[in-house]
């Protein structure tokens, strides 16, 4: 198993250098090949496209040109990639009037997407491409009795057209299905599939908090000793606003939110200090004290 | 085939709070939800309050919570929700307060698409005759203007909720999508002359920088309206008419100017 390693915001320093570090690992871990494309463009997160939809597709259209270039499928570690990357792979393909198009600003880089690439995030490679039973089969330290509250991150649940839900069904419950094939137990809440809030910061901080204090103390409440996330905006803002959060509501909250590569990296027997905790605002001691490390 | 529906129930007579009812029947295999729920009500339990009309998905009046997602109970089939003998969730729709059972309060609701001043406020004298629009300039706006006020992208909007759940009086929250959305459609007919005054205020507080893309509007609009997609063209308009300065406006304009330059965030 190869893939072109699409890294997103794990790349500039202020964002999650630990989640590109430990997908790196994991993925070394379990035999799938990585080829960096670190020189690609940012996806424009859906803020370009709301800007402007013909430059943020001819960003991401050269990106996809790269993966046909080196003749791999694209693999994204970021709820939000991926939701990008999907959207803008739909439109090109359902409308060749459109890609053709975006190929005209592509020709000024020398470059042309043909309108197939396959993109994925790791999230769902693990779950339909490397299997649920060798993932199984691949962990050497089950995370026995920890309690996981998998919350997804928007892009990567909505919009479900885009998404390939229809051909993939097992997608809408990925997250949960890793967490058991880990040995660990899935927590049922609310938020799961809700906003955690990151768009809003900077432009309505409260409401952003606000988010970040329903989602976590939800989790809190049934039980959870963790959440998980497949979104790096999502572990930026769960995990970073989270004092805030608990300010706002008069609490303070100590909800650890692990990226979803960290809990794999955990079950595949990787060293807790090479999973990048020592970066998170809130301590993952209790998680790590659960699992007896 | 048979179903289990699991109704929210609130008198708010008896002084009790919430409950959930149960109910098993039988309904032919190609029966939607409000078929079952009319069901109920004239041969079960007749005091079970819902709000109902065309029962052809044109009139918005039946849309509720099914199965955790805002809905129109006439356009949701049974048997694509559940199988024989399983249960589905049947709940108000949310972000308003209930006035009984399935049946919401839609003030709030109201009082927000009155707020868009949705009506055509042409410029200049009105033409001897009708108006002349290109068809291209109003067959985009066929789909926005084809929202039927049901409230489902209201009721399942993450604002709204968040802003409600800290206390904010509702007419102090969120606009909301469908108003926004009926704000585009006014803002984009050429035949409109407010666009500056509309921008102005949809850009203010409460607005269309308050949304947070989480594209559930998107996904339980039964009408295809895309509410967030209208939200973000409305984005697009007010940056190019220089409605820039407002802390959502200035983001946006900072995070393209970075990836041109950068190729980066």
């Amino acid at each position: 198993m190869k893939y072109a390693f699409w890294p997103g915001c794990s790349v500039p320093r202020q964002g999650t250098p630990e989640l590109r570090i430990t997908a790196a690992a994991v993925c070394a871990k379990l035999g799938i090949e990585l080829e960096d494309l670190s020189l690609a463009p940012c996806t424009g997160s859906g803020i370009l496209q709301a800007k402007d939809l013909i430059y943020a597709d001819t960003l991401n259209a050269s990106t996809f040109a790269m993966a046909e270039e080196m003749g791999l499928p694209l693999m994204t570690i970021c709820s939000t990639c991926q939701g990008v990357f999907s959207q803008a792979r739909k439109r090109m393909k359902e409308k060749p009037d459109y890609l053709a198009r975006i190929n005209q600003n592509l020709a000024e880089q020398g470059m042309e997407y043909s309108g197939s690439v396959e993109v994925n995030h790791l999230l769902w490679i693990l779950v339909e491409d490397y299997g649920l039973d060798a993932m199984r089969d691949a962990v050497v330290r089950p995370l026995k009795g920890l309690r996981v509250a998998p919350f997804y991150g928007c892009y990567l649940v909505r919009p479900s057209a885009a998404l390939g839900f229809d051909e993939h069904p097992e997608r809408k419950t990925s997250l949960e299905s890793l967490i058991e094939a880990l040995g660990a137990e899935v927590v049922e809440f609310r938020g799961k599939t809700l906003c955690c809030g990151y768009p809003l910061v900077g432009v309505n901080d409260e409401n952003s908090a606000a988010m970040v204090g329903t989602h976590t103390l939800e989790a809190e409440e049934k039980g959870a000793d963790c959440m998980v996330t497949p979104c790096p905006l999502c572990h930026m803002n769960l995990d970073g606003v989270q004092p805030q959060a608990g300010e706002q509501r008069g609490t303070r909250i100590r909800m650890p939110v692990l990226h979803m590569t960290q809990l794999i990296g955990l079950a595949l027997g990787i060293d807790p200090p090479d999973l990048g905790f020592d970066r998170h605002t809130v301590s993952v001691k209790g998680v790590l004290d659960k699992l007896k490390l | 085939m048979e179903v289990k529906l699991r109704v929210s129930r609130f008198d708010p007579e008896s002084g009790d709070g919430v409950r959930y009812q149960s109910y098993a029947l039988e309904v032919p295999d190609y029966a939607t939800v409000l078929e079952a729920l009319l069901k109920i009500r004239e041969e079960v339990d007749e005091s079970l309050a819902l709000r109902c009309s065309c029962l052809s998905a044109i009139c918005g009046s039946c849309a509720m919570r099914i199965n955790n997602q805002a809905r129109l109970a006439c356009k949701t089939k049974v048997k694509a929700l559940a199988g024989d003998g399983d249960e589905i969730v049947v709940e108000p729709v949310s972000n308003m307060s209930v006035i009984k059972d399935l049946v919401a309060d839609m003030d709030s609701f109201w009082q927000k698409v009155r707020a868009v001043d949705p009506w055509l406020q042409p410029k200049g004298p009105p033409p001897e005759r009708e108006y002349l629009v290109a068809h291209e300039v109003m067959r985009p706006l066929a789909d926005v203007a084809g929202c039927i006020m049901c409230g489902a992208c209201v009721s399942d909007c993450t604002v709204l909720e968040t802003e409600l759940g800290l206390g904010k009086p509702p007419d102090e929250t969120f606009l909301g999508p469908a108003a926004l959305a009926k704000g585009y459609r006014f803002v984009a007919d050429p035949r409109d002359g407010a666009d500056a005054d509309r921008l102005e205020v949809l850009s203010g507080a409460e607005g269309i920088w308050d949304c947070t893309r989480c594209n559930i509007c998107m996904e339980v609009c039964p009408k295809g309206v895309a509410p967030m997609e209208q939200i973000l063209a409305l984005r697009r308009k007010a940056i190019e008419q220089g409605y820039d300065q407002v802390l959502g406006a200035r983001h946006t304009l900072e995070f393209e100017k970075t990836v041109r330059e950068t190729s980066w965030i």
